[in-house]
């Protein structure tokens, strides 16, 4: 019986790296990373989910891949190395979107490659995949992909719901007039501003 | 190409679609390092520069490399890494030649390898002044005129938002609102303002 103990401590681990990502260490929350395009495409729950799942698969693939290499990188370019792999599944994800969601992808627009630059993959690379084995990364890199996935339908939700009346593109309210500030640029920096600070007070009424 | 142009793009890139307050690109930079005056001015005064060059750099890769050997797809990938070993080289001739420049700068210069604002206009200028794989005419000054101001627009962001919130500092604010709800919430206010230029699109 001793051998599977381990494998079982090493399961159990796993577990909480996936864990982690979805509340404790929720990229968009807590980590406040990766906002840009966080704000820019939350305007609709299509446009958040498409965007949630793109960042997912990069966070996911570039962990795998540099969790493998982070012995044979140089500490000194390591950084360069990182965006090399994190911008070659940028553009496998930029040409499966372009080639089979065209609506998507021009609803996305420029936010597509800037996933590149987006802080939660490099910051997962820098503080994550590069210290730890192959599945500790592959699930720390799911967890971070649906906490961050989760954080944009909450926040597309709420716009969608008060900036159009809408959900999945489906009318919700009948008689509503939508506030349309909250579907322009302002609304989505009130919206975040304002869960941010109900999530501040949750905070220490816990405490 | 005459004036026209230039100050549609002046005007579009400054203040219609400001590059943190209506793209939201490099938002990051923008909440972290705008509690102060002079911070926020080295950061833009750095980002502006470096927005400027890398205009000119990716045009000049996109025109001459990418073109005509049919690798567009390769845009993401070469875009970034030339923007990350050019701000690299600034870096080191700076540290060398300008000890004082440097240490103005400081932190901020390698921070702006990842500000999506460096990325987002090499990669705006490349959809805009390209159609069908052939440059517009004057589609190089275009592309430098918008770096600069789309440097433009964060700076006047930044020192907005800076003079702000240093006022902001003798006041009482609830304990869940402190720093950075309340940066996106003035964020959304100023954003807010700044759509009333929309009515100025022509």
């Amino acid at each position: 019986m001793e051998p599977e103990r381990p494998n079982k401590v090493a399961m159990k681990n796993s577990f909480q790296e996936l864990i982690k990502g979805i509340i404790k260490e929720n990229p968009t929350f807590v980590l406040m990373l990766g906002l840009c395009p966080t704000l820019a495409v939350s305007v609709s729950l299509i446009n958040g989910i498409g965007m949630g799942i793109a960042a997912t698969f990069v966070t996911i693939g570039s962990n795998i891949i540099i969790s493998q290499l982070k012995n044979i990188i140089p500490g000194k370019v390591r950084i360069p190395c990182y965006i090399v792999v994190i911008a070659t599944f940028v553009t496998i994800t930029e040409l499966v979107m372009k080639a089979y969601f065209p609506p998507l992808n021009r609803a996305l627009g420029i936010y597509v490659p800037l996933i590149v630059v987006n802080c939660i993959v490099l910051g997962r690379a820098e503080a994550f995949a590069s210290k730890n084995n192959v599945r500790n990364s592959l699930m720390d890199g799911i967890g971070m992909g649906i906490g961050f996935t989760l954080a944009l339908l909450l926040i597309s939700g709420i716009r969608e719901l008060l900036g159009s009346g809408k959900l999945f593109g489906y009318n919700v309210f009948n008689k509503f007039e939508p506030a349309l500030m909250i579907a322009m640029p302002s609304g989505a920096l009130l919206v975040i501003g304002l869960l941010l600070a109900f999530f501040n007070q949750i905070k220490e009424k816990k405490e | 190409m005459n004036a026209g142009q230039f100050l549609t793009i002046f005007i579009s890139a400054v203040f219609i679609n400001n590059v943190i307050l209506s793209r939201f690109l490099g938002l990051c930079s923008f909440i972290a390092i705008s509690k102060e005056t002079r911070p926020a001015f080295a950061m833009s005064l750095a980002v502006m520069f470096v927005t400027t060059m890398s205009s000119i750099i990716t045009w000049l890769i996109y025109r001459f490399l990418l073109i005509p050997f049919n690798m567009t797809y390769l845009r993401t990938i070469s875009f970034i890494l030339v923007i990350a070993t050019f701000v690299q080289l600034v870096e080191m001739v700076i540290r060398k030649f300008a000890p004082a420049l440097y240490r103005f700068f400081g932190i901020y210069l390698p921070l702006i390898t990842v500000n999506c604002a460096v990325l987002g206009v090499a990669v705006l200028n490349s959809d805009m002044f390209f159609t069908d794989g052939k440059s517009v005419a004057g589609g190089f000054l275009f592309s430098t005129f918008q770096g600069i101001c789309v440097g433009l627009g964060y700076m006047l962001a930044m020192l907005l938002m800076s003079a702000i919130r240093e006022r902001l500092d003798l006041c009482n604010v609830p304990k869940a609102l402190k720093d950075f709800p309340l940066g996106f919430i003035i964020a959304s206010i100023m954003s807010l303002a700044f759509m009333g230029f929309n009515g100025f699109k022509f």
